[in-house]
């Protein structure tokens, strides 16, 4: 472990690699995370099963590419066939919960997790996936420094689709229904905004969000049914640190997220990547509290 | 309540209790092939009611529970290697050397192994739950989530105890009936478990959970401690769930740090989904839900095998949905009268919430 961290500091040529690294990554950390405070602000609902959204989109572009298909076609794949069943979810069992208290949605959203989680081990077995993109690296400082293309397509498409998200939200009808229900659901209700079409609309746009962003992960990293729950987990850390509707924090937060896990990795072994980010939260959610607490405050 | 009523229903208490120790005594011995099925069983009474302490009576719901079970089972077996042997040496051997230990050493290394278990994940817990349970639910709930994979990871990453392989707890020597110690040992628990909490429930420390799960910010300004509160609910919580881990791991005769002892993906989350099966947020709704999800598992289960933990999923979403109170709570408001509510204005007083809603259409009916 200590060793790991000299030899970052005897290659800065590896620093700066970790760091390229953590901000690909990141890039999908925001997109799920943006997903997940759209739902939580919209609906109030903490959705558990975001990571798992995450991973079908990852397995249904996974699939389409097995047919033949452009891997860059899964992506809006991925996202339509996300959004439709997030749609149906909604549909048939959120509905009835997004009156009721935070436990009962996150109990009903942790049995979804359980649900999906299962359903694809199920179905598209225990393996590692990935596609084969067939692309090549870059080196930089001697071979030092590498960055795989593929790796750079999906940091792209991931930010190609938060661009059309802002402006989505900012210009359509839907995106400003979505908004004026957030601020103030009776109010928007008041003005003949539909809000079980908002949020059912909101909860379908979020599993289409971590559906296209699964598809990027199968691209350029890797999936496993039960690498889900650490996505979601993830999300929420993001959350947590950036607030409700604040965008550039969700980005700035995830990148910072990405780099410090690709730190964290380096230094500790790949194996407690995932113990790293589940105590992260901890230690972030208790550090916020105790902040709190001196001005009498919690987090809400 | 008239007098003569209490009595009656303390004599039907009595025999309800009476009935389920003769049967629970009489069990292994009628039935020596479901041993190890009846131990389990116990174990999940354990698992429902540790988690019904937070997750129902208080509204807090953990998903990190099965962190203080798989810490007690390691203990447990760290203590009955360590105390008579080397523990480093004797998981690198994996078996191939086992420890040969007489019946006055097998019960020292358990009886300490047990106490100890108990003691670490109660320590576990309180610090853990002094920074988590100052939290509100809902951030307590996730921050739960990755605990016990987290701690899964550590496990298996440590070689001490055995990494990822796992580890074998000593094998008694063999005048000791494991099958029928380990049973017994596990019954023991669950009604130890069972009757503090009836007594916790009962007292003050039960009303000021109530009062956490209803409105938290009122039971703050009336006075109550609360993050005391919730932390002392979860430490008892573990200490029961140190000991069942200590017993399961001896039972089982195997550890794998992420099947068996940090088993988030079974064990964690049955007690979830056992304590609201069987109706949360009362002291019989968790039993309930054990046996009637123990015994289903066990029958009907081996037929689904691959897709039991699809449906398992699927049964805590409709059951969450559909039937928030369990099946404790179905029943109570459709026969409110067995439940001790009187419906009949003419008897006076008694009128609780239930017997008020749809007490009365069932009263008829049942007349």
């Amino acid at each position: 472990m200590l060793d790991n961290l000299l030899l970052l500091v005897d290659a800065p040529a590896l620093a700066v690699q970790l760091v390229i690294e953590g901000l690909l990554v990141g890039a999908i950390f925001a997109l799920t995370a943006y997903g997940m405070a759209m739902v939580w602000g919209v609906m109030k609902i903490i959705n558990l099963v975001q990571g798992e959204w995450v991973m079908l989109g990852g397995f249904l572009a996974f699939t389409v590419a097995q047919y033949g298909a452009p891997p860059l076609l899964g992506i809006p794949v991925a996202a339509i066939v996300l959004f439709a069943i997030g749609w149906l979810v909604y549909q048939t069992i959120i509905f009835r919960i997004v009156d009721r208290d935070l436990f009962t949605s996150i109990l009903a959203t942790f049995g979804l997790l359980i649900l999906f989680q299962q359903l694809m081990n199920q179905v598209f077995g225990f393996e590692v996936k990935t596609l084969d993109s067939g692309m090549g690296s870059w080196f930089m400082a001697d071979g030092l420094i590498s960055i795989s293309q593929i790796k750079v397509v999906g940091f792209v498409m991931a930010a190609v689709i938060a661009v059309i998200l802002t402006i989505f939200m900012r210009r359509s009808r839907m995106g400003q229904a979505i908004r004026a229900t957030a601020q103030d659901a009776r109010a928007a209700r008041i003005l003949g905004i539909d809000t079980d079409k908002v949020y059912a609309f909101t909860y379908g746009l979020n599993a289409a969000i971590c559906g296209a962003a699964g598809a990027i992960v199968v691209m350029a990293f890797t999936i496993h049914p039960y690498q889900g729950l650490i996505y979601t987990v993830r999300s929420f850390t993001v959350v947590v640190i950036a607030g409700l509707g604040n965008l550039p924090g969700v980005i700035a937060s995830a990148f910072g997220l990405g780099v410090a896990e690709q730190y964290a990795g380096f230094t500790l072994g790949a194996e407690y990547q995932n113990a790293f980010v589940f105590i992260l939260l901890v230690v972030i959610l208790v550090a916020r509290s105790f902040k709190l607490k001196r001005e009498r405050k919690y987090l809400k | 309540m008239s007098e003569a009523r209490q009595q009656q229903s303390k004599g039907r208490q009595l025999a309800i209790y009476g009935a389920i120790a003769v049967a629970a005594i009489a069990g292994p011995f009628l039935f020596p092939a479901f041993q190890v099925q009846l131990t389990l069983l116990w174990i999940m009474v354990v698992f429902a009611l540790t988690w019904d302490t937070l997750g129902g009576q208080m509204g807090y719901n953990s998903f990190g529970n099965i962190l203080f079970f798989g810490l007690g089972m390691y203990t447990t077996a760290v203590l009955q290697v360590g105390l008579f042997g080397d523990v480093a040496s004797y998981n690198a051997a994996k078996g191939g050397d086992p420890l040969t230990l007489t019946t006055a050493q097998y019960f020292i290394g358990l009886g300490v192994g047990l106490v100890v278990a108990s003691v670490l994940a109660v320590a576990a817990a309180a610090i853990i739950g002094f920074g988590l349970l100052g939290l509100r639910g809902q951030y307590f709930a996730i921050g739960t989530l990755g605990l016990g994979i987290a701690a899964a990871e550590i496990a298996a990453g440590w070689e001490y105890i055995g990494a990822g392989s796992g580890m074998v707890p000593p094998l008694p020597p063999g005048e000791i009936e494991k099958g029928l110690l380990y049973y017994f040992l596990a019954f023991l628990l669950a009604v130890a478990t069972f009757f503090t909490l009836r007594r916790i429930y009962q007292g003050r420390f039960g009303l000021a959970l109530n009062a956490i799960r209803d409105d938290e910010d009122k039971a703050e300004a009336m006075g109550l401690h609360t993050t005391r509160y919730k932390a002392v609910a979860w430490c008892i919580a573990a200490f029961f769930l140190g000991i069942a881990g200590g017993i399961v791991g001896n039972l089982l005769g195997f550890i794998d740090p992420r099947y068996v002892a940090f088993a988030g993906a079974t064990y964690g989350v049955w007690m979830v989904l056992m304590a609201v099966l069987g109706g949360k947020g009362t002291l019989w709704g968790p039993v309930i839900g054990a046996v009637v999800f123990h015994a289903t598992q066990e029958t009907l289960w081996t037929y689904i095998d691959e897709w039991n933990r699809v449906v398992l999923g699927l049964l805590i979403v409709v059951i969450v949905v559909f039937l928030p109170q369990g099946i404790l709570g179905f029943l109570r408001e459709r026969f409110p009268e067995r439940f001790g509510y009187k419906v009949d204005p003419k008897d006076g007083g008694g009128s609780a919430d239930p017997a008020e809603d749809s007490g009365k259409p069932a009263s008829e009916a049942a007349r």
